[in-house]
């Protein structure tokens, strides 16, 4: 099987469709270890990538005005058992551009493997940025996960992330993004996890609305259970006139699993508006036994309500 | 049906020989709070049969006990259904033999479609009955199945999707716990075809309300007040019987507020 074989397989396995890899129409880029399988770039849509020691160096640029038709398909992967491998990736999102990135991660056979992001992002005036991002690692739990993201949202630019992994062991994750919003800027940062075994989880989110009716929302959502621990640090900071945020943190902890949940709220500017909500606990016994009442089993209903927290 | 006003603990004995749910010298307490001091309920298969009683009245208790809800084990008497004593058996296992409950507030799910909270109960997948249990409760199946049911639904949405849930299941008893609660009081009328549907399926109904309108509907009713059942009967004789006693009387809050529950 050749390595373009075997990572659509893995591709697959995180829940992408190969077909928009093959795409002439669909922006893409594949990415196993440190070498770049496949790219393809659309109109109004340039990527450019490199190879690292332990990675990729990729500049992606969208330019002023364009609006992407289709989802850019984003591949990035370690087959293997063992590895590193580094992403470093700017992203430049033209003025009044629009785009959507769906971007899936695959570790399917990680006992020591370490993925790192290193990303920068500017979603340029009046912009929107759409990046969706799913992770599969595998059932073993030998992966490390550090992203570590930083974005600029300027004037009336939209950026929505969604991190997602829900399918095998979340292995150690070590979450850290961070975004500045201009004035009516929009930022919306959404995090899901399930961890179960002796996995680690932390999320580390932060907004800083710095413009006048900037909005933004930290979210996130992890379930824990058999040891597994959760960390989460989602800070809303409200710095100018008019800036209105919310942090919304989840977490349902069973077993001897840990979940510990620090909504952060930092306001500046009198006229700003920051609020939060924090809810951890177990399944509660309303939804379980209304799930019960229709003849589902106590740990199916559990999984369902996981699950749908999680959002699958 | 027609059944006679009885005005004694003995409705239990009264039961016809197979009824669906007999309820038999039922004791639940609540932090040490007796609540319900000896129920005993029959309700005969096809039927619908309505609980009347005051707020604090126990009704509620009553139906979490009758589904097997954690907390409300009872510390004396028995349930028997369609014959079996269904006591000791977990929730699931209830609902699996066909006893399930319309929540008076029922709960919130995030990321669940109506769609599948609604086939959630059913043995085999029927997209169509879905549907029709949607068009059942007067919402637009097209509108509601992709929908959430968090908290984006109003109250009223989130009661009739509940109800149109029970009636997807097509259990064998649908215990409505106060079904009009939350609900514009011109949807009495989409209940009471509601509840008729279920019955004309075969799904027997008991109707849990304080509201006398609503109790009108049944074929027979019991009277409820401080954990025990004071009468059974036709409805219009257990609502004027209600209207008579229990509405001057403040016996059923106080049940709720006094700690030595036993002085009243």
């Amino acid at each position: 099987m050749s390595d373009f074989e075997a990572i659509l397989r893995a591709y697959e396995a995180a829940g992408g469709d190969p077909a928009f890899l093959k795409s002439p129409t669909v922006g893409s880029l594949v990415i196993s270890g440190n070498q770049v399988l496949g790219l393809n770039a659309v109109p109004g849509l340039s990527v450019e990538a490199s190879p690292l020691a332990d990675g990729v160096q990729v500049a992606v640029r969208v330019a002023e005005g364009a609006k992407i038709a289709f989802p850019v398909h984003l591949c990035f992967g370690v087959v293997p058992a063992e590895g590193v491998q580094r992403i470093v990736v700017d992203f430049q999102i033209g003025a009044g551009a629009a785009v959507e990135f769906l971007a899936h991660c695959t570790f399917p056979n990680a006992l020591r493997v370490q993925h790192i992001m290193e990303g920068e992002v500017h979603v340029g005036a009046g912009a929107t940025m759409r990046y969706s991002e799913v992770h599969y690692h595998g059932e073993a739990g030998g992966i490390e996960v550090l992203p570590k993201v930083r974005t600029v949202v300027e004037e009336r630019g939209r950026y929505r992330s969604a991190f997602t992994q829900t399918h095998g062991r979340a292995g150690r994750i070590e979450f850290d993004y961070q975004v500045d919003v201009a004035s009516h800027g929009l930022a919306e940062l959404t995090a899901k996890a399930l961890g179960y075994g002796e996995d680690r989880i932390t999320i580390r989110e932060t907004i800083r609305l710095n413009g006048e009716g900037a909005r933004g929302l930290a979210k996130s959502r992890v379930a824990v259970r058999d040891r597994a621990q959760s960390h989460v640090f989602a800070t809303t900071e409200g710095h100018a006139p008019l800036a209105r945020g919310h942090v919304d943190c989840v977490e349902i902890v069973r077993d001897q699993a840990l979940a510990y949940a620090a909504p952060i709220v930092v306001v500046t500017d009198a006229r700003a508006q920051i609020t939060h909500e924090a809810a951890i606990g177990t399944v509660g016994k309303k939804e379980l036994e209304t799930l019960m009442s229709r003849g589902v089993e106590e740990e199916e209903a559990v999984d369902i309500i996981v699950r749908g927290m999680l959002g699958e | 049906m027609r059944i006679p006003l009885i005005f004694s603990k003995s409705v239990g004995k009264m039961a016809s020989e197979s009824p669906l749910l007999q309820v038999i010298d039922l004791h639940v307490a609540r932090e040490g709070q007796p609540i319900l001091r000896g129920i005993y309920l029959t309700v005969e298969e096809g039927s619908v049969h309505a609980v009347l009683g005051l707020n604090g009245s126990g009704k509620s208790t009553l139906a979490y006990a009758l589904v097997g809800s954690a907390g409300y084990q009872p510390q004396r008497g028995r349930i028997l259904f369609a014959g079996q004593d269904i006591t000791p058996l977990p929730m699931s296992a209830r609902g699996q033999l066909g006893l399930t409950l319309a929540w008076q507030e029922p709960a919130r799910f995030e990321g669940l479609t109506v769609k599948r909270y609604l086939s959630l109960g059913m043995r085999q997948p029927d997209p169509e009955r879905v549907r029709s249990a949607l068009a059942a409760v007067a919402l637009d199946p097209d509108t509601y199945l992709s929908r959430y049911v968090d908290d984006s639904l109003s109250g009223g949405e989130r009661k009739r999707i509940e109800l149109a849930a029970v009636y997807a299941m097509k259990p064998r008893l649908a215990i409505l716990d106060e079904p009009d609660s939350g609900i514009d009081l011109m949807a009495l009328e989409d209940i009471a075809a509601l509840i008729r549907r279920m019955q004309q399926e075969g799904i027997t109904v008991l109707l849990i309300s304080h509201r006398d309108q609503v109790v009108q509907i049944a074929d027979a009713a019991s009277l409820i007040c401080a954990g025990q059942i004071l009468a059974s009967g036709a409805p219009h004789e257990v609502c004027e019987r209600y209207a008579r006693c229990c509405r001057a009387c403040d016996r059923a809050e106080k049940v709720e507020s006094e700690v030595d529950y036993e002085r009243l």
